[in-house]
């Protein structure tokens, strides 16, 4: 498999327009959908490999949710993009695909806040567990008080 | 591939929930800052003091006493970034702080010296409050490198402490970013300084800088 089939293949069946760069496919997916491509990038087109997950703050318009699967024998990697609800960081959970994506959505729960639905134990990761706001947001202030240490 | 369901979760330690650790923080709280010596020694010290011809045994001893501390300081082992790299090479053998009596020794109980070597995060420094209470009196503190001194280069960061002074009190401070050994034994060698004009009174000269 090539990039320029899968996203033939992304297009035929999925019915989303992505961008094809070297070896790199690019997809915005709508929230509804997001389980439903993930499913058919990691088991129709053989991106086995969890790479990465994170978010973007967009500020009104709301955060944007990140995955990278990878076909590591293919050498092409799938980028799926969702955006979220301006105020409502929701986006359903990919730990039904990947075990690995437990501590990633856990990670950018701590970062961005945003609320995997259907997450088996979404609590905060890297920050103590009495932290207060998501420090990666573009509106959290950076001197926020931490008594007594700041 | 079936995914199987995770296992269920221990729920994580709350430190704050042992009860020994509880008694451990009100006996500090209720403590005098800057205690450096017992009551009891500085009140027979005190009672000699003021005996005619007694200033000649205090000052006395208490240069025997600065000179026995002052030539085994043992630094607890106690690395947290990169500034621990320079602190091992330190310790090691080409530079070789043992010849100044200091041992790093792997426990704060028995130690009298703490080199915060490195970034200190707001989830740490609970760790490192609670690390340097272990340690008995008198003790010391050598702040090692930017991080330590400041917050350094993420000063500006969300997570970290804007100097470990703000934590625990601390006598020298060594900058660098890390320190090389060298910078981090003349900043043990004014730390030695230190230590030798320590008064059992509990006061203690204000910290320098070293050049």
């Amino acid at each position: 498999m090539t990039a320029a089939s899968a996203g033939a293949q992304i297009q035929e069946r999925l019915g989303l327009t992505p961008t094809v760069a070297g070896g790199e496919v690019g997809v915005t997916v709508p929230r509804e959908r997001w389980v439903e491509a993930a499913r058919f990038v990691k088991e129709t087109l053989g991106c086995r490999y969890f790479n990465w997950l994170t978010a973007v703050d967009y500020k009104d318009q709301g955060l944007e949710v990140l995955v990278r699967l990878d076909d590591v024998e293919a050498v092409v990697g799938v980028t799926l993009r969702t955006r979220l609800e301006p105020g409502a960081p929701r986006c359903a959970t990919l730990t039904g695909l990947f075990r690995g994506a437990d501590w990633m959505e856990r990670e950018c729960y701590d970062m961005f806040g945003v609320i995997f639905e259907g997450h088996p134990d979404l609590r905060r990761i890297l920050l103590g567990d009495d932290w207060e706001g998501h420090p990666l947001r573009k509106d959290y202030a950076v001197d926020t008080p931490q008594a007594p240490y700041r | 591939m079936e995914v199987k369901p995770p296992l269920p979760q221990v729920p994580p330690p709350v430190w704050t929930e042992f009860k020994d650790l509880q008694e451990w923080e009100k006996y500090h709280q209720e403590r005098q800052g800057n205690d450096k010596t017992s009551e009891a020694l500085t009140s027979i010290a005190d009672a000699i003091h003021h005996m005619p011809g007694g200033w000649i045994v205090t000052t006395s001893t208490e240069k025997i006493f600065n000179w026995a501390r002052k030539s085994s300081i043992w630094p607890v082992t106690f690395g947290l970034a990169c500034c621990a790299i320079e602190m091992m090479a330190t310790f090691a053998s080409r530079f070789d702080v043992e010849r100044f009596g200091m041992v790093p020794w792997a426990s704060p109980r028995h130690s009298d010296l703490m080199i915060v070597s490195g970034t200190v995060t707001i989830k740490m420094a609970p760790m490192l409050k609670r690390i340097y209470d272990q340690m008995p009196d008198p003790k010391w503190v050598v702040s090692m490198g930017s991080c330590a001194n400041s917050g350094g280069p993420f000063r500006h960061g969300y997570h970290v402490v804007k100097g470990v002074d703000r934590v625990v009190p601390v006598d020298v401070y060594v900058p660098g970013c890390p320190p090389t050994p060298d910078s981090l034994m003349y900043g043990l060698l004014k730390l030695q300084e230190q230590v030798a004009h320590f008064q059992s009174t509990g006061e203690r000269p204000a910290p320098v800088q070293p050049a």
